[in-house]
């Protein structure tokens, strides 16, 4: 009870960090608009949004990254313009990036010492900087070998290597983003285990996240983002998982989709001991079985980076591997000249894939010339055996575009100019519109506004109802609960377990997905 | 949304870099003590101003029609071939050996096999750096110098050696039967009545580069192959998801590159020297890099920055002749700074334009 | 032939390759120092070609060989503030930066030595203080009859002149900037992964920019040699490719310093056999051409591309402009 009282006196001290109507503009995109808050010392602060709300750029202002068009930052009652990480850093703020700001080929002291060297010689930095990540490490429970190679640690293992680069920075200040988008549950359990006790060593601590059960779980106080506004700020008791959605999307959430139970048929796409091994000598699939029949959405649940990208390069032919697939009982090949897109488009496996703007589209391309990509061959698209046939592809288009309801409507539109929902349209569009026996789909509404994804959502489901077989990834588990038929969970290139969706929940997913295995689970 | 207007970035942005590369090549004529106003005058006369002009102003136009060509349909697969000095100085070999091979009697008949022995030859020195690359992921850029520097030798090689014309201390090939020689402009418009400068050495190459601008415009936007080049030049992870083969892409690619920049040697080797002398490309290779980057790899563009670069050599020989404190080599300060301001400190000038438009629209909006 | 001539034709060559490996050594550390910081440097060939220039024409018009070598450095070194501009400040295509500058030098250098001197872009003969002479290492003369390490010392060790004992001091200072204070591991940082320099609070402009200039530096010192010591001026186009050799050692050395030393000697040792011995005769059977010798360089340097005799792998940020990501 004694800490809840510190609190209280916290509380009425000087907030720790306190934003005074931040704005920031790239272009003609407002990100940020005229944002306040303030986070008392000593406690975790969450920030809640959908992909694109503007929480990453915000802290990137915190953390002098970018620079706000306007407003003001004060750190502990104090006016502090951060126009630069260096002057971030020494207003004692620390940052753990979504994306790792780590040199790969350095060791994990190099990685520390970087930026926070003693002198022009490397030694003695190195050497003080042992100690110091030897006590670190134990105060936090954060051990690391401080003479590994960054690219050889594990993800988990990454991310403390950046809490320790901050706090050897003396950060009172630390701000996580998205933090456990690529750790498993046990790992995320292990990172708000250390986030508790560097709290109670009197660190402010804000969280960035779009998982409303971490938000619940970890934070004292939380406030949501929506468009590049802040919406609402509250203490986390007061509030509710369904409260917060609500405000993050403006409106009640369709957490579940409407459609009639799966008639499965015959298996279509059968999976035997999958293997692979990429350049780096990784194993990344180790030997993945399972199959999809007829009429059935089979969702890949899982963390990211667990091999569901790697096992939809394999199916959709980018990627060569070892074992057995085969479609409709006829063997498909996995390695050599005959495995590649082309070949598993003509034998009617159609695919949505994870990362649309490096993969599914050529953000340089017209929509229509987008739209004929990977089927270019077909005759349809193709005047004699060397040309091909723009007005064709052209009126197509606009067909398509006219029935996906793809905004604006305009087919001479480059790819980059649409919104992130109607280029996932656009490349729905072109590989349903296919026909496919089988449709591969990997993370279907990233980045997606919510009318878009109720309106892919249903292409999909209406795609299962015409019999067609549907592997679907996403490591967003409500996605996985609402939409599919069945189940499995990968973890670490295996699949740990499969279910029928309606016969499982999110804890027991999530139990798989930390890799304990199905019977167990 | 775009940032600026299209007419702005095709052609307003690179005519302001055109400006400042010429901006500073006249302050480098005022350091020598001459004239710019005067040099750019007696550049545009010379290289304009008389049917012989003209006649050499249109023969190098042809060199770098060739060779930006070849530039341009590599930068579309994202490949930077630099060794257009190199392929054009092998196709060279292949001419010549075609040319050697037979007592041709017509012209009409020579050139197409001397044709396809120059872009054989050209396509072929392309294809090592264009194999590695694709296969065993060497730099493209590295492999290419290195490849010009090989082809030199190999050049010297031959010309010293089994190719060499016993009668001179040149290095160089004895020259080619009479029948094998291209008609001139003065040859083909003088039978209608229309008198050219003998001297000027353009030729029928002329309408072959003018074909090859109209082949390479059909290629890249009509053709399924072109499709895909530029596809794989946009994003190589989305032309393999695509099922589009980067190896098989690559290699045609630069194969068409070095054909294209093989076709130099039927201006220069067969049409104007009537032999194989070594050194015979003179940096055209380079210059097509120029021209490519001005052209912004569109076949238009390269035609009318290779008339621009045509003036420009031909406009320096005669700044030579009228001004003997500038040497030749003006033409290459100019050639640089062009290549400088359009090719890498583009944002230099696209940056500001940009804001210029963004905030016109702001106010209009 | 002798064993006595046999050991005298290596001294020769020994002597030789030393002479022409310095030059490449210093280019190729300058290319070192731009890629390990991410810029590519296909411009040492003008660098060096611009250096050669200024310094020949300083030191004629000074008399001062060192203030040659200075205005060469200087000269160099705004090429080099060219090059940061445009792959730096403006996120320009790095490589054709390069290419633009060779041409600019190898354009300038003639137009402005014709200009000043009249004679087709050479500059007058540099004589006297004006360039560099032979330095003998102490005790040189006194050891010279110690039998077989007394000539080596004498004649291949001693007797060259200062730049090349710079140029071959330059390794380990390198290897010890890289490896051993904070500036390098700045510097290896930068060219791996710019945004983990840059979120730590350092400039990546600044960082890159120095890097840069560093190169500049070192290709002046490259270009001096050329024209002040293995010649007496300037000539145009005289460094003949050498800033081309240099970038091919570069790679055959994997962005070391020691290897990069080793690069440059072997290249060094196919120049001097390919001036000593120009054609070759293979018992008896078939000479070698000196166009093989002097393209061997080249042609090893695609080998090694090829991956057949051990990956070269470039530093992972290199080529990119550093653009903060959205």
């Amino acid at each position: 009870m004694t800490g809840e009282k510190q609190q209280g006196r916290q509380e009425t001290a000087a907030p720790a960090i306190e934003l005074k109507g931040i704005s920031k503009a790239f272009g003609p995109v407002q990100a940020n608009r005229d944002i306040s808050l303030s986070v008392a010392k000593g406690t975790i602060h969450g920030i809640v949004g959908e992909n694109g709300a503007g929480k990453s750029t915000l802290m990137s202002i915190l953390y002098g990254f970018y620079k706000a068009d306007a407003g003001e930052i004060y750190i502990n009652g104090q006016r502090t313009p951060i126009p630069d990480s260096q002057a971030a850093i020494a207003a004692g703020i620390g940052m753990v990036f979504q994306h790792f700001k780590l040199v790969e080929n350095f060791t994990v002291l190099e990685n520390v010492v970087l930026g926070a060297e003693d002198g022009a010689l490397l030694r003695p930095s190195l050497a003080k900087a042992r100690k110091t990540l030897v006590q670190l490490a134990h105060e936090y429970e954060l051990e690391v070998d401080p003479d590994a190679v960054i690219e050889e640690l594990s993800v988990g293992h990454q991310q403390r290597v950046e809490i320790l680069k901050a706090l050897y920075r003396s950060a009172d200040i630390l701000i996580l983003d998205e933090p456990t988008g690529v750790l498993t549950p046990s790992e995320a359990d292990h990172l708000f285990r250390i986030l508790k006790n560097l709290r109670a060593q009197g660190k402010t601590i804000i969280l960035i996240t779009h998982k409303l059960r971490e938000i619940m779980e970890a934070t004292d106080t939380v406030s949501v983002m929506r468009q590049g506004q802040m919406t609402a700020t509250m203490k986390t008791r007061d509030t509710s998982p369904q409260k917060l959605a609500e405000l993050m999307v403006g409106r009640k959430v369709l957490l579940r989709v409407d459609k009639k139970p799966a008639k499965p048929g015959k298996p279509v796409l059968r999976v035997e001991n999958l293997r692979l091994t990429d350049s780096a000598g990784v194993e990344r699939l180790k030997g993945i079985s399972f199959e999809v029949r007829a009429g059935e959405i089979l969702g890949i649940a899982g963390v990211a980076g667990n091999g569901q990208s790697e096992l939809l390069d394999v199916l959709g032919g980018i990627s060569p591997a070892e074992g057995r697939i085969t479609l409709h009982d006829r063997p498909l090949p996995l390695a050599g000249r005959h495995a590649n897109g082309q070949a598993r488009r003509s034998d009617g496996i159609a695919h949505v894939p994870e990362d649309r703007q490096r993969l599914g589209l050529i953000m340089d391309f017209m929509a229509w010339e987008n739209m004929c990509f990977g089927y270019h061959n077909d005759p349809k698209y193709n005047k004699g055996p060397l040309m091909m046939d723009n007005p064709a592809i052209l009126d197509d288009t606009a067909e398509k575009m006219q029935r996906f309801d793809i905004r604006p409507p305009n087919p001479r539109l480059r790819a980059e100019s649409f919104s992130g929902g109607n280029q996932q349209k656009l490349v729905l569009a072109r590989e349903i519109e296919r026909n496919p026996e089988v449709l591969l789909v990997g993370q279907p509404t990233r980045g997606v506004d919510i009318g878009a994804i109720e309106f892919i959502h249903q292409q999909i489901v209406a795609l299962r109802d015409a019999g067609k077989a549907i592997l679907l990834v996403s490591v967003e588990l409500e996605e996985i609960l609402s939409l599919t038929d069945r189940v499995a969970v990968m973890f670490d290139g295996r699949i740990m377990g499969e279910r029928i969706t309606s016969e499982t929940d999110e804890k027991e997913l999530g139990l798989m997905m930390a890799g304990v295995s199905g019977e167990a689970a | 949304m775009d940032k600026m207007p299209r007419w702005a970035d095709v052609f307003l942005v690179p005519f302001i870099n055109l400006i400042l590369a010429f901006v500073v090549s006249g302050l480098v004529v005022l350091a020598i003590g001459e004239n710019p106003f005067k040099a750019i005058w007696i550049m545009i006369s010379g290289s304009l101003g008389s049917t012989s002009g003209i006649g050499y102003t249109l023969y190098y136009a042809t060199n770098y029609m060739f060779t930006g060509l070849a530039v341009a349909v590599a930068f579309h697969a994202r490949l930077f071939n630099i060794g257009g000095e190199g392929q054009a100085a092998v196709a060279g070999i292949g001419t010549a050996l075609v040319l050697l091979a037979f007592d041709w009697p017509y012209w009409w008949l020579a050139m197409p096999f001397a044709i396809i022995g120059a872009a054989v030859f050209g396509a072929a020195w392309a294809f090592i750096p264009a194999y590695l690359q694709a296969k065993r992921g060497s730099h493209i850029v590295i492999t290419t110098i290195m490849f010009n520097f090989i082809g030199a030798a190999l050049m010297g090689f031959l010309l010293n050696g089994i190719l060499k014309n016993p009668d001179t201390q040149n290095a160089e090939t004895v020259a080619f039967p009479k029948g094998a020689h291209l008609p001139t402009v003065h040859e083909v418009l003088s039978p209608l009545g229309i008198n050219f400068a003998k001297s000027a050495p353009l030729n029928v190459s002329f309408l072959l580069a003018l074909a090859c601008a109209v082949g390479v415009w059909f290629l890249l936007w009509r053709t399924r192959l072109g499709y895909q080049i530029r596809a794989f030049g946009q994003s190589e992870t989305a032309a393999r998801y695509a099922g589009i083969d980067a190896v098989k892409i690559t290699v045609i690619t630069m194969l068409i590159s070095g054909a294209l920049a093989g076709m130099l040697s039927i201006n220069v080797v067969m049409g104007e020297q009537g032999r194989l002398i070594k050194e015979f490309v003179e940096g055209a290779g380079f210059v097509g890099i120029a021209v490519a980057l001005m052209g912004r790899s569109h076949p238009f563009g390269i035609v009318l920055a290779s008339l621009l670069f045509g003036m420009l050599t031909q406009g320096g020989f005669e700044l030579m002749w009228d001004m003997p404190a500038i040497s030749r080599e003006m033409v290459l300060v100019i050639q640089a700074l062009i290549i400088l301001f359009t090719g890498a400190l583009d944002n230099m000038v696209r940056d500001p334009v940009e804001r210029l438009f963004l905030r016109m629209r702001k106010r209009k909006g | 032939m002798d064993i006595t001539d046999i050991f005298l034709q290596l001294m020769l060559t020994a002597d030789m390759t030393i002479r022409l490996s310095a030059v490449l050594t210093l280019a190729c550390l300058a290319g070192l120092f731009s890629e390990r910081a991410g810029i590519f440097d296909i411009g040492l060939e003008g660098k060096m070609l611009f250096s050669a220039f200024l310094s020949a024409t300083v030191a004629y018009e000074s008399g001062n060989v060192w203030l040659g070598v200075l205005a060469g450095i200087a000269g160099s070194m705004v090429f080099s503030l060219i090059h940061g501009l445009a792959s730096i400040t403006f996120r320009g295509n790095q490589l054709i930066s390069g290419v633009a500058l060779n041409f600019l030098a190898s354009g300038l250098t003639v137009v402005v030595g014709n200009a000043w001197y009249h004679q087709g872009g050479r500059t007058p003969t540099l004589s006297g203080a004006a360039r560099f002479h032979e330095i003998t290492l102490p005790f040189a003369d006194l050891l010279r009859d110690v039998p077989f390490l007394g000539p080596i010392y004498a004649d291949v060790i001693s007797g060259h002149k200062p730049i090349v004992y710079i140029a071959f001091a330059a390794v380990p200072l390198t290897w010890w900037i890289l490896y051993r204070t904070r500036f390098g591991l700045r510097l290896r940082a930068v060219g791996e992964n710019p945004e983990s320099v840059d979120t730590a609070g350092i400039s990546v402009v600044r960082l890159r920019f120095t890097a840069v200039m560093i190169a500049g530096v070192l290709c002046g010192i490259a270009g001096a040699y050329l024209s002040t010591s293995q010649a007496a001026g300037f000539g145009r186009e005289m460094s003949a490719g050498r800033g081309y050799i240099a970038l091919a050692a570069l790679i055959f050395a994997k962005w070391r310093p020691f290897y990069a030393l080793g690069a440059t000697l072997l290249f060094g040792l196919l120049g001097a056999i390919s001036n000593l011995y120009p054609n070759i005769n293979v018992f008896g059977l078939f000479d070698i051409p000196v166009q093989f010798t002097q393209a061997l360089p080249y042609i090893l340097t695609v080998v090694i591309l090829a991956g057949f005799v051990g990956k070269a792998v470039p530093p992972r940020a290199g080529g990119e402009p550093y653009v903060k990501e959205r």
